[in-house]
């Protein structure tokens, strides 16, 4: 049966939506209520979830990787060890990975300022898989050429053509990199990226090795495997190398935002307590008006059950309206803190944000139930003689 | 011989006010057949009300028992007596007492509700009971709030005889209307009589025990007389 003609041929629900409609006034303040808490609940958890949804985009470069470092009283990460790792299966890529810190001079006005980059060698495969290019194109091996993070390439005001000068030697930039924002594996955004033969002739007194090694893995869902394989291979007596895998932070962070969300709706459910005190008052209220009414029914013949159902009924039907119109607004409403806290509006019709919406409604909805429940069982309860008397 | 349909075998109703007991019905002993017309009269604080209420399982006794088509009322619960009330008896009261939300059919219609009637059943049955209660067939849609007491007590009418209930009990079913109204309602009542349906009418004024074969006259929670 469709829903309108339910409504239309059941007198429970027609006598509920006029017993709704006999007091407007009242229904609509206790619907206010019910709207209310709906948007706090979902638009807190709207808010919570968006914060993380922004903070973990942030981080680019989580997911499919591991990040193979010298242990502590280690200096680096050797050939030998690389080659073991080869033998690991689920292995897509290896990446291998010297670097430097340098500080860089640079003009920002009249006054010469300096900048901190961090220098690489990674081959250009590997650089590749890692980078992404916003001009230019990557160093030829061998050759002086370099590619620099977004970051420098702004404060320096550098362009394809421009060169670096690092202790004595000029790079010359042929490509810039796109922004990447935080990174585990390497810091590009700040990076200057060159040739193993450049880097060597800059930094001739670095050891063999190197000072990590990037792992991609085939397959996500091995992560946690390969990663005790490389384990169990090299760390065989001694623990000479560490692994960290980037997807344990994202959980982590998970771990965090859910707090922070749970938080938020807690606080946003208050107001959904309160709206919950106030339709169990609106239908006592009502019980007690409607006395002679639930007398007269009994006399013609309701059952305690029948009196029960249509009080409920009642409740139900003024949680599901509030709690709807409570969703829609909440569309609005948490738009404009999303606006205004992250920024970034697209994250509000994810996924996991409309089912906060839809949380945030069951919530109303039980709410009003729940509120309903005690009016509704007084209402059965009621002798008929006591209730036919009543004027 | 037939059972009566109504059967009281000693009821005694006791209140207890504060400290004081009141006897507002000492060993009553009545029995209605089918198909009679029953005036039960007496002055206020005779105990008619209470009697009123047991017949119409609104109350149980404190002792003695109320048979209702042969059925003792005396122990059962509060759906118990709804289960009855709602095949058995069917009530006329002086405010009228519709459901001021539902139009006058709806309020014809609810007694099925409860028994469980299909809406399109229901419906027609309801139409034909007003039709057959003398109520225009405009005012079938109509609020009781926008209808006069006579056509008010006639949808109250119509509505006590939904579940085809075979006693009709009526509280000063004129007490709220004009002599010729209250006249024209008094007539309906004999019309359902005569058509097999046992009708018991509550009052005080004398002017009703004209409709009636029997009159159970009250005083202080006793039967003064009876007679047929």
């Amino acid at each position: 049966m469709k829903i309108p003609d339910f409504l239309k041929n059941n007198m429970y629900a027609q006598l509920a939506t006029r017993n709704l409609k006999r007091q407007s006034v009242r229904t609509v303040l206790a619907a206010i209520g019910i709207i209310i808490g709906v948007i706090a609940i979902s638009s807190m958890g709207i808010l919570g979830n968006s914060l993380k949804l922004s903070v973990t985009d942030s981080f680019t470069d989580i997911g499919d990787k591991l990040i193979i470092s010298p242990a502590i009283g280690e200096d680096a990460v050797t050939d030998r060890q690389v080659d073991q790792m080869r033998k690991v299966d689920g292995i897509d890529e290896i990446i291998k990975v010297s670097s430097s810190g340098e500080l860089l001079d640079y003009r920002d006005g009249g006054t010469k300022t300096q900048i901190y980059a961090s220098v690489y060698d990674i081959d250009k495969d590997g650089l590749g898989s890692l980078v992404e290019l916003e001009e230019g194109r990557l160093f030829k091996s061998g050759s002086t050429d370099c590619v620099v993070g977004s970051t420098i390439a702004d404060r320096m005001e550098l362009s394809i053509g421009r060169k670096v000068e690092i202790d004595g030697s000029k790079l010359r930039v042929v490509g810039i990199l796109k922004e990447r924002g935080i990174g585990f594996d390497i810091s590009t955004d700040n990076g200057v990226f060159t040739s193993s033969a450049m880097y060597d002739k800059l930094y001739p007194d670095e050891e063999e090795g190197y000072d990590s090694v990037i792992v991609k893995v085939e397959n996500i869902n091995d992560i946690e495997s390969v990663k005790e394989d490389i384990k169990s291979r090299i760390n065989k007596k001694d623990v000479l190398i560490d692994v960290f895998a980037t997807n344990t932070i994202i959980q982590s962070l998970d771990d965090i935002f859910r707090s922070i969300s749970l938080f938020l709706m807690g606080i946003g459910s208050i107001s959904l307590l309160v709206a919950g005190v106030s339709i169990l008052n609106v239908m006592l209220m009502s019980t007690m008006e409607r006395t002679k009414e639930i007398g007269i029914m009994k006399a013609v013949g309701a059952s305690r059950e029948d009196i029960l159902k249509m009080f409920l009924l009642e409740a139900l039907f003024l949680g599901i309206l509030a709690s709807i119109v409570g969703g829609i607004l909440t569309i609005g409403g948490s738009y404009l803190l999303i606006a205004l806290i992250v920024e970034d509006t697209n994250y509000l019709l994810k996924l996991s944000n409309i089912l906060y919406i839809a949380e945030g409604i069951t919530f109303g909805i039980v709410t009003s139930l729940v509120g309903g429940m005690y009016p509704a069982w007084k209402a059965s309860q009621m002798k008929p003689l006591d209730a036919l008397r009543h004027e | 011989m037939p059972k009566p349909i109504v059967e009281l075998k000693d009821v005694k109703r006791i209140y207890t006010l504060g400290t004081n007991k009141i006897h507002a019905l000492n060993g009553v002993s009545v029995s209605m057949e089918r198909g009679d017309f029953v005036t039960i009269m007496g002055s206020s604080g005779s105990g008619k009300s209470t009697m009123l209420n047991m017949i119409g399982c609104l109350d149980v006794p404190s002792s003695g028992k109320v048979l209702i088509n042969g059925v003792n009322i005396s122990k059962l619960d509060d759906d118990g007596l709804t289960a009855i009330r709602r095949n058995n008896i069917g009530f006329i009261f002086q405010q009228f007492n519709l459901i001021p939300t539902l139009t006058a059919l709806e309020n014809v219609e609810m007694p099925m509700i409860f028994n469980g009637t299909e809406p399109q059943a229901r419906r027609i049955k309801a139409l034909q009971l007003l039709k057959r209660a003398k109520l225009p067939a405009e005012y079938a849609d109509h609020k009781p709030n926008e209808l006069s007491g006579g056509q008010q007590q006639r949808v109250a009418i119509a509505r006590a005889l939904a579940n085809n209930p075979p006693i009709l009990l009526a509280d000063e079913p004129t007490g709220n209307l004009d002599t010729k109204t209250g006249k024209s309602v008094m007539e309906l009542l004999r019309e359902l009589k005569e058509s097999g349906t046992t009708v018991i009418v509550v009052t005080h004024d004398p002017k009703l025990e004209e409709y009636s074969n029997t009159t159970v006259r009250l005083q202080d929670g006793e039967v003064l007389d009876e007679n047929s």
